[in-house]
C-alpha cells in the first residue's frame, strides 16, 4: 500500500494530485503530517506543497470542467468531512483519466457523493445566512456568533456585505474561532479575544447598546405570538430549525 | 423605540399570524449606494415557529380595528379582543431594526379596514413608502390591497411593493356571501384585476424604456380558507388553477381552517384544522405546477374531493395502471414525472445519468429514488417488472403504500365528540 502525507492544505491537496501521476503511482490514503501510518505501508511520499504545481492542476480542471463542478469540489474541501479529501483526490482523477467528462454521470459513485456533499455544505450555507443573528454594540457594531457544522463562513462574504453595506458588522465562527469583519469598506479576516466574549461566544451584557435588549425582547415576543397553537408540530419545528443552532438564535434563549 | 410598542407588537401580530403567506421570493433587487438591504430572487425563511412555519417577513397588522364582521376572521369588528394601531414612523422603525440584525427579509403589511378602504390603503402605502424613499430600503415588500380600494391606490403601491395580495378566503360567492355579506367577489376581483392590468402595463413599458419603475415584480398571490364551507377540492382547485391561468399570479395558497370564533354557528366545529387535507391540497397545486398535470387528471366528476390516504400523484398512478410501468431508461422526462416516488430533481437526474450507461435499481436508489413506491410502476436494466401494478392491482398496491396504522397520521376529524356530564 502506498500512502501520501500532506499539509491538510486545499494547494496540499491538488500538489499529491500532481506528484501521483508525475511519479506514476496513487495513494490508498492521504495521512495529514502528524498522522499515524496504518498497517502494511511499502511506502510513504511526502507531499511538498508547491502553488506551481497546484496552479496546474488546477489549470488542468479549469480544461476540462465546468466552472460549477470547480464549485462543487471547493465546497466538498469546506466540508471539512472525514475523507473528503480522499472523494476529490478520486473525482479529479477520473476527470483525468476519462476522455469525456464524467461530470453528469450521477450512477457513478464518487461523482453522485461530490454532489451529495456539496449539497450539504451549500444547505449549511444557506442556514448560516438565515440564522446568522446580529448583535448591536454600545459602539455601533453588528456582531453575531455562529457555530456552523461545515466551515461555510466564507461562502456567506459575498451575501452579507452585499445586504448590510451600510452598517459596520462581525460573523464570528466559534467553532473554528474566526470570523470576518466588514468596516464599511471592505471585509477582512479577524481572530478575536476570548474576553470580549461570554463564556457562550456572545458579546458581555453591558457592552451592548442601550436599545438592544429591547429589540430582542420585541423580537422573542414577536415570534411567540406568530405560533398558531391549533398546529403545534415540534418535529418539523427541529427539521427547519436544527437544535444545534439554538443557541445562537435570539428567539429560542 | 418605546416599550408599549411590545404590546401593539404582540396584538398586531396575534392578529396577522393566521395569513399563510410568508414567501420573499420572485424578484432581485440590489442595494443601492447608501441603502440598506437587497432581495435576492430565491427567498430566505429566517426563522421557523413552534407549528413548522417559516417566518421570513415580519407580518404585522397596521391596525386590528375593522368595520367589517367577517365570520372566519378573528378581527371581526363583534369580537372583543385587544385592539392596537401602529403609527407609521413606529412600523418603519422596527422593520429597519430587525432587517438589520438579520431577523427577517422584509415586510408583510396587511390591516384591517378603518373608516373606508380607500383610507386604510393610504396609510399602508405611507408606510412602504417611507420605507422605500426615505430609508433606502431594499428587501422586501409585501402589501395586502384592502379590497374595494381605488385604482389608483393600488398602482401607488404596486411601485413600493414586490408583491401585492388579495385573499379570496373563500371560493364560491354563495358561501362568502353566507359568511360575510359585507363582501361579494367582486370586490376581491377587482383590486386583482387592478394588480394584473398594472403588471401587463408594465411589462410593456419596460419593453420601451428600461428607466421605467417596475410595478409589483414579484406578481401576487391569494389564499383561500379549506374547511370553513363546504366546497370539494374540485371546486377549490378549479378556481385555483383558473387563476394560476392569470398573467403575475404567482401563488395560491390553501389555509386549513381554525376555528377562531367557535361561538358562530355557521361556521363547522372542528376538533383539530383539517391538516391532511390541507397537505393534501399544497400537493396537488404541486402537480399543476411543477409536475405538468392537467386539473381534470387530479379531480373530476367522480372523484371531486381527493384521497387523504394517499397523495394525489399515487392516486392518479392508481386509476391509470395502463400508464405504467415506465421505462426508466428510455421514457420522456415528463412521463418520468409521473411516476410516484420520482420528484423533479431525481428525474433531472436520471435524464443526464443514463446517458452514460443503462440505470438499474441500486443506482436509482442511490439517487434518490423512493423504490418503496416506484418499483410497481417502473422497469429498468434488471427489473423486469413483474411486480407493477398491471401484474397485479391497483387496490393491492394502494394496500402496501397506505401507511401503517402505527406511523399513520390521524385523519381530519370532521366533527366534535359531545360530551354528556354523568
Amino acid at each position: 500500500m502506498i500512502v501520501f502525507r500532506y499539509d491538510k492544505t486545499f494547494e496540499g491537496l491538488l500538489t499529491a494530485i500532481f506528484d501521483a501521476y508525475n511519479r506514476n503511482t496513487f495513494p490508498a490514503k492521504l495521512l495529514s503530517s502528524g498522522e499515524i501510518e496504518p498497517l502494511f505501508v511499502e511506502e510513504c511520499h511526502t507531499v511538498i506543497t508547491d502553488t506551481k504545481k497546484s496552479g496546474r492542476v488546477w489549470k488542468g480542471l479549469e480544461k476540462k470542467t465546468m466552472p460549477i463542478t470547480r464549485n462543487m469540489l471547493s465546497y466538498v474541501w469546506l466540508s471539512e468531512i472525514n475523507g473528503c479529501d480522499e472523494t476529490i483526490f478520486k473525482y479529479i482523477r477520473k476527470v483525468f483519466d476519462n476522455k469525456t467528462s464524467i461530470e453528469m454521470n450521477f450512477a457513478d459513485e464518487d461523482v453522485l457523493q461530490v454532489r451529495n456533499i456539496a449539497q450539504k455544505v451549500n444547505r449549511e450555507k444557506q442556514r448560516v445566512i438565515e440564522f446568522v443573528r446580529f448583535q448591536k454594540t454600545a459602539d455601533g457594531m453588528f456582531f453575531a456568533p455562529i457555530a456552523p457544522e461545515h466551515n461555510v463562513l466564507p461562502l456567506t462574504l459575498e451575501h452579507f456585505t452585499k445586504r448590510f453595506a451600510d452598517q459596520q458588522w462581525i460573523i464570528y465562527d466559534t467553532k473554528r474561532d474566526y470570523g470576518y469583519f466588514y468596516n464599511l469598506k471592505e471585509t477582512t479576516e479577524i481572530t478575536l479575544d476570548r474576553d470580549t466574549l461570554t463564556q457562550e461566544g456572545k458579546v458581555n451584557v453591558d457592552l451592548l447598546d442601550s436599545e438592544e435588549q429591547l429589540f430582542q425582547h420585541l423580537w422573542k415576543s414577536y415570534f411567540k405570538s406568530m405560533t398558531i397553537k391549533e398546529r403545534i408540530n415540534p418535529k418539523l419545528h427541529r427539521q427547519h430549525l436544527p437544535v444545534r443552532f439554538w443557541k445562537y438564535l435570539t428567539e429560542k434563549q | 423605540m418605546k416599550e408599549e410598542a411590545l404590546a401593539k407588537l404582540q396584538i398586531l401580530a396575534e392578529s396577522a399570524k393566521y395569513d399563510v403567506s410568508c414567501a420573499s421570493s420572485g424578484t432581485t433587487r440590489k442595494n443601492i449606494a447608501g441603502g440598506i438591504g437587497n432581495t435576492t430572487g430565491w427567498g430566505i425563511c429566517h426563522s421557523f415557529t413552534e407549528d413548522g412555519r417559516c417566518v421570513s417577513l415580519l407580518k404585522i397588522m397596521l391596525t386590528n380595528y375593522c368595520i367589517y364582521d367577517c365570520a372566519y376572521c378573528i378581527n371581526r369588528r363583534s369580537n372583543d379582543i385587544r385592539r392596537a394601531t401602529f403609527s407609521v414612523d413606529e412600523l418603519v422603525e422596527l422593520t429597519i431594526e430587525f432587517y438589520r440584525r438579520n431577523y427577517i427579509e422584509g415586510l408583510f403589511l396587511s390591516s384591517g379596514v378603518i373608516n373606508n378602504p380607500d383610507y386604510t390603503m393610504e396609510r399602508m402605502v405611507r408606510v412602504i413608502k417611507e420605507l422605500r424613499t426615505i430609508h433606502r430600503f431594499n428587501g422586501y415588500i409585501h402589501m395586502k390591497s384592502i379590497p374595494g380600494c381605488s385604482q389608483q391606490l393600488v398602482h401607488e403601491a404596486g411601485l413600493y411593493a414586490d408583491r401585492l395580495s388579495v385573499n379570496i378566503e373563500i371560493p364560491t360567492e354563495k358561501n362568502l356571501k353566507l359568511l360575510a355579506p359585507e363582501k361579494d367577489h367582486e370586490s376581491v376581483f377587482k383590486p386583482m384585476q387592478f394588480i394584473q392590468q398594472g403588471i401587463i402595463e408594465n411589462v410593456e413599458e419596460r419593453k420601451k424604456s428600461r428607466f421605467v419603475q417596475r410595478f409589483v415584480p414579484a406578481g401576487q398571490s391569494t389564499q383561500m380558507i379549506v374547511g370553513a364551507t363546504d366546497e370539494s377540492d374540485k371546486q377549490i382547485l378549479k378556481t385555483a388553477d383558473f387563476l394560476y391561468n392569470q398573467p403575475g399570479m404567482k401563488r395560491v395558497y390553501y389555509s386549513g381552517f381554525i376555528p377562531v370564533n367557535g361561538y358562530d354557528n355557521r361556521l363547522p366545529a372542528l376538533k383539530q384544522p383539517p391538516l391532511v387535507r390541507e397537505n393534501r391540497l399544497y400537493q396537488a397545486d404541486w402537480l399543476l405546477r411543477f409536475y405538468e398535470f392537467n386539473i381534470d387528471e387530479i379531480v373530476d366528476d367522480k372523484h371531486p374531493d381527493l384521497d387523504l390516504e394517499i397523495d394525489p400523484k399515487l392516486s392518479w398512478a392508481l386509476r391509470h395502471p395502463e400508464f405504467f410501468p415506465v421505462d426508466i431508461n428510455k421514457a420522456a422526462y415528463r412521463d418520468l414525472l409521473r411516476v410516484p416516488g420520482i420528484g423533479v430533481k431525481s428525474a433531472k437526474l436520471i435524464v443526464v445519468s443514463r446517458k452514460y450507461a443503462r440505470l438499474n435499481a441500486r443506482d436509482l436508489k442511490k439517487i434518490g429514488i423512493v423504490m418503496k413506491k416506484a418499483q410497481y410502476f417502473i422497469t429498468c436494466n434488471e427489473l423486469s417488472g413483474l411486480n407493477t401494478v398491471n401484474d397485479t392491482s391497483p387496490e393491492y398496491i394502494k394496500n402496501l403504500l397506505i401507511p401503517k396504522k402505527k406511523d399513520q397520521k390521524q385523519p381530519d376529524l370532521q366533527q366534535m365528540s359531545l360530551i354528556f356530564p354523568e
